[in-house]
């Protein structure tokens, strides 16, 4: 029922987001959700009151590129992906390593 | 030639600082050369409870994201369920919600200021806007029972509906605020001791304000006249009101943008108890939800989205809060580039970081 909603193969992730960069959008979140044993990936892009939203499904450990370099804003996102569901991306323009969650416990969470 | 660079740590703990966040701060001689946040003290887990509580008790732990934004954090979940369901409230629960939602957005504002005066040093003038803030806070505890977390929202509607002469005892006392606030104002907007720490500090341009995922007054102040209440959502079709922006991309203009909205949220708590409708509050919920929805509205710090995904059973699979200090944050890091140390903290401040929201 996500309105705007596009599934697409990781492999067009970055292809996708050029284009969606293209049309004048900017990154409103990027976040992770745990759907049995794998993870879905929902990027949403606003451009004034237009919402779009693309989503991949990826296993556990596979690598997934970075969108930082054309959308700056997503390096946060990507930081907090990785450090709470312990996704790997790649190329991520300001990669803390880990270090954006200073938790007393040990993450990835989920 | 370059200057030698070192790392100033900003936080967690600070005197600017009501809620922890920690920048590493880079600097050459007295300039920040680069910010490097980290966040993570007060992380709960909030958003990972969704797992393990009923949808319905889940509207308690959303309130609870935070204790300044906390209706609209109810709010925003319990829209999302009610897309999810297909649940139309009725418009006395549409037109309440909004009046608190406004409430809220005052007294989170009115908070900001006195934050803002504390900053800058200005003792007398933190303590006379709070004053303000205080008459909000009794409104919101006539309305709910509350100060800080009203547990008046659920799925359906609203918990207890607020009496129609408890409102229009609201009307004279946002004329008491207002009156307040507009002489506090000329502080403010004109002191030159104040202006001299916000005029031309910590300026961000338009398109940064737009590439980088700005939200908010923080966004407003860099000229981009977007304001999530424009969806319409709850009763903001049926009330009129201005965006406000300024295209000084200061912290003036973000102490600008923020007090006139507070005027606004005055006019449209009016309207909304002008135009309250009579009918009842709660419409009963059938079965658990099933799909996903995402919901996107105007918390008081900024554009807050509510993401939830469920399947049909009594727990959702997920809750996803991303909450306008966390948007902010790239660009409060490229506002700190250059400037200079001393200047840090009011930065910190014209941002109205909310790291509990931030963090969940």
């Amino acid at each position: 029922m996500l309105e705007n909603l596009e599934e697409i193969e990781l492999i067009g992730l970055l292809n996708k987001a050029k284009e969606i960069k293209n049309d004048g959008y900017r990154v409103m979140q990027i976040c992770a959700t745990k759907i049995e044993d794998d993870y879905e990936l929902l990027y949403t892009f606003g451009r004034g009151y237009d919402i779009r939203h693309i989503k991949t499904v990826i296993s556990p450990g596979v690598h997934v590129p970075s969108v930082s370099d054309i959308f700056p804003a997503a390096f946060l996102y990507e930081n907090e992906m990785h450090d709470l569901f312990g996704i790997a991306i790649d190329g991520i323009n300001h990669d803390y390593k880990g270090g954006l969650y200073r938790t007393a416990v040990e993450t990835p969470f989920a | 030639m370059a200057g030698k660079r070192s790392v100033i740590p900003f936080g967690p703990q600070h005197p600017v600082l009501p809620e922890p966040i920690h920048i590493d701060l880079i600097t050459e001689d007295e300039k920040v050369v680069e910010a490097v946040p980290s966040i993570g003290f007060v992380h709960r887990g909030l958003e990972q409870l969704v797992t393990k509580k009923d949808f319905g008790e889940m509207v308690y732990v959303a309130e609870r994201i935070c204790g300044i934004c906390s209706f609209g954090h109810g709010y925003g979940y319990v829209n999302a369920i009610e897309h999810i369901m297909d649940i139309h409230p009725t418009d006395r629960a549409r037109f309440i919600r909004t009046m608190l939602f406004e409430l809220s957005r005052m007294h989170s504002h009115i908070l900001w200021l006195g934050l803002m005066a504390d900053a800058f040093g200005f003792e007398s003038l933190f303590m006379e806007t709070w004053k303000y803030r205080e008459k909000i806070l009794d409104m919101l505890e006539a309305a709910t029972g509350g100060r800080v977390i009203f547990s008046i929202i659920r799925i359906g509607g609203l918990r207890k509906d607020v009496p129609d002469e408890v409102m229009q005892g609201f009307l004279p006392e946002l004329d008491k605020v207002v009156e307040g606030i507009k002489s506090c104002e000329k502080v403010f907007l004109s002191d030159p001791a104040v202006l001299s720490r916000l005029k031309g500090i910590g300026y961000l341009s338009k398109e940064d304000a737009i590439a980088l995922g700005c939200e908010g007054p923080f966004l407003r102040a860099s000229g981009v006249d977007t304001d999530n209440r424009m969806r319409g959502y709850a009763a903001y079709s049926s009330v009129d009101f201005d965006i406000i922006t300024s295209d000084e991309g200061d912290s003036y203009a973000r102490c600008y943008v923020r007090i006139q909205e507070i005027y606004q949220s005055a006019s449209i708590i009016r309207q909304c108890i002008e135009k309250m409708p009579k009918e009842g509050i709660y419409v009963p919920i059938k079965g658990f939800p099933n799909g996903e929805y995402m919901t996107v509205i105007e918390q008081p710090r900024g554009g807050a989205c509510y993401y939830v995904h469920s399947s049909g059973r009594k727990f959702i699979e997920r809750m996803r809060v991303r909450t306008p200090t966390f948007a902010n944050i790239p660009a409060l890091t490229k506002t700190l580039q250059g400037c200079d140390v001393a200047d840090v903290p009011i930065l910190v401040v014209t941002i109205d970081p909310c790291i509990s929201c931030t963090e969940r």
